[in-house]
């Protein structure tokens, strides 16, 4: 497993993607790509299931760039004698893992969403509208991404499992450099794994708008904030914000959806959602038909009040 | 410069599919068809990249069945100067997709290959990594904007943590996503014109690709239906509802 991480701390998916793992079966090792990775990579090897982490400490490791991390993914994987190579369906997973399978000549599993066998797996097509069972080849390994949604985080182990520094003699590529990362900072919990998420769409019309909505009720309900595809389309907010079939796919136990009509590419998002709100002034709007509570009416009048009532 | 730009025929992005009943896939028989709408953005970027000068030739190229020439022609109504139809009855999957497309790229030796980041029907996004992989060329997904300096491109990406921009050395290979650019509206006389540019049919044969191997699809089911909610008034009943739930 290719575990993710950023400013010395090991990403949220990473044991959502152990869980998986484990209904695979067998030894799980988790390898981190870093600078000086010995500190994530301890992270790693505390998650129940894992049996060794691994880290590649290269100064070219600085920053997730899959050109530079794919060959010595693929280095270590025919190495290791390795039966299944995996990483999250996110967009570090999505970028590194299927430049890792080409070079291995394997066709990659996207968004696995159930593990039936060491090979059978079941996967989303259609923004989620239909789910295919597919039979990978065994030889010469499985590659996989998961989907987060789809998978509970692994818990804390009892015992840390073993930290290792390993190398490979992997020929890094110099045509892909880092210029930066515009990451918005916020307070919030993260969009990807929080269990309460508030999402506005098209509807609310501007950025000033958005903000003043949104916010008051997201601070209430301590919940991350989300929008649909036409909101991030309107500048209303950042890009990273997007839920949906081509942005994040999320699995709250409470989702909101304010102003947001339901188009099936954003509905694919929130399907793993325990409980869906929906508050529109179109009684017919499509988002009614997968919400667990609908409110019809006016969001400038309803999100305010559900804010200072909650 | 010279741009390559694939393209894939797919069910209609407004379309509501339907799972076959007897669970061998999902019916397209009389369903409307378009080119996926993230190879529309790529189309519309290299057509952008020529009106400034920055590309002189486009070639457009699918791999998939005789029908998708239709999506050829929409690619040479949008501005392809030529097209490349790898012929492709059988159901063609990422790493096939990415190796014959390697094999075209052999013969045309782009220095911009641009792509959708994924296809709405297998939402597999996977085949432009395997393509730089292949060719073993730099790769910048999920492209929100792209600058072209010489023999370099800036990219800036959409990621999960924000915005990433990197610098990669052309030839590269490029996915774009949905905020890269709005594709125009297709006029009469470019599509009138777009019926006599020329497009070259190839095989997988010819191109040297074996069509066998991957994933075997089992079956193909249906989501589970989320059980039936309820409409309420006010948003004292919706609070009343999310409390007797715990949510609150
Ligand atoms: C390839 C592709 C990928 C896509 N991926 C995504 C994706 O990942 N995520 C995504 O979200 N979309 C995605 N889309 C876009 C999607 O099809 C819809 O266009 C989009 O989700 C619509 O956003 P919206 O619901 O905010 O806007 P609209 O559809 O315009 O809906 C606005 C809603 O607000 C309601 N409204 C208006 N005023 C008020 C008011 N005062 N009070 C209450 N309600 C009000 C209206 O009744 C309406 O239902 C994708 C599209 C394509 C083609």
């Amino acid at each position: 497993m290719v575990g993710q991480h950023a400013e010395g701390k090991l990403d949220n998916g990473v044991a959502k993607v152990v869980c998986a793992a484990k209904a695979v079966g067998g030894d799980i090792e988790v390898v981190v790509f870093a600078t000086a990775g010995a500190a994530v990579a301890g992270q790693a090897a505390a998650i129940e299931g894992v049996t060794k982490a691994l880290h590649v400490d290269r100064a070219e490791n600085e920053h997730p760039l899959a050109a530079v991390l794919a060959p010595q993914v693929v280095a270590l994987a025919k190495a290791g004698g390795y039966t299944h190579v995996l990483a999250a369906g996110n967009t570090f997973g999505k970028d590194l893992l299927p430049r890792v399978a080409a070079l291995l000549d394997v066709q990659q599993v996207s968004d696995v969403m159930a593990v039936h066998s060491t090979t059978s797996f079941d996967r989303p097509i259609y923004a989620g509208n239909a789910i295919v069972t597919v039979e990978a080849m065994a030889a010469p390994c499985v590659v996989a991404t998961v989907r987060l949604a789809s998978f509970q985080a692994a818990g804390t182990a009892g015992a840390a499992a073993p930290v290792e520094a390993v190398s490979t003699d992997a020929q890094l590529p110099a045509h892909t450099r880092f210029v930066s990362l515009a990451a918005q900072k916020s307070e919030r919990p993260d969009l990807q794994s929080a269990t309460r998420v508030v999402s506005g769409g098209r509807a609310l019309g501007s950025a000033e708008k958005f903000k003043e909505v949104m916010e008051p009720l997201a601070d209430k309900l301590g919940a991350a904030i989300g929008a649909s595809r036409a909101a991030v389309d309107s500048g209303y907010c950042a890009s990273d914000m997007q839920v949906g079939q081509t942005g994040k796919i999320i699995a709250p136990e409470l989702y909101v959806a304010c102003g947001i009509s339901g188009a099936i590419q954003h509905l694919a998002g929130i399907k793993d959602a325990r409980t869906i709100v929906a508050i529109n002034k179109d009684p017919d709007a499509p988002i009614f038909e997968v919400a667990d509570f609908g409110l019809v009416g006016d969001l400038f009048q309803l999100v305010p009040e559900f804010a200072q009532k909650a | 410069m010279k741009a390559l730009v694939s393209v894939k025929r797919v069910v209609d992005y407004n379309v509501r599919i339907q799972v076959k009943p007897d669970g061998s896939g999902v019916a397209t028989d009389g369903v409307k068809m378009s080119m996926n709408p993230f190879d529309e953005i790529a189309m519309e970027e290299a057509v952008r990249l020529k009106e400034k000068g920055v590309v002189s030739e486009i070639v457009a190229v699918t791999v998939g069945s005789a029908k998708c020439v239709e999506t050829l022609r929409t690619a040479l109504a949008f501005g392809a100067d030529r097209a490349i139809h790898v012929v492709e009855e059988g159901e063609v999957q990422p790493l096939v997709a990415a190796k014959a497309l390697v094999a075209v790229c052999g013969k045309e030796n782009p220095d911009l290959f641009l792509l959708g980041k994924q296809a709405i029907d297998d939402d597999a996004n996977q085949t432009g990594q395997m393509v730089a992989a292949l060719l073993d060329r730099p790769q910048a997904t999920f492209a929100s904007k792209v600058e072209i300096a010489g023999t370099k491109a800036t990219v800036t990406r959409e990621v999960d943590a924000g915005l990433q921009t990197i610098e990669i050395d052309l030839p590269a290979v490029i996915t774009v996503d949905l905020r890269l650019n709005e594709p125009r509206y297709l006029k009469l006389p470019d599509i009138m014109k777009a019926k006599r540019k020329p497009v070259e049919n190839t095989t997988l044969g010819d191109l040297g690709v074996q069509a066998a191997g991957g994933l075997k699809i089992v079956k193909t089911a249906s989501p589970a239906a989320r059980s039936k909610g309820v409409m309420v008034k006010t948003v004292d009943e919706l609070i009343a509802g999310l409390k007797n739930k715990g949510l609150l």
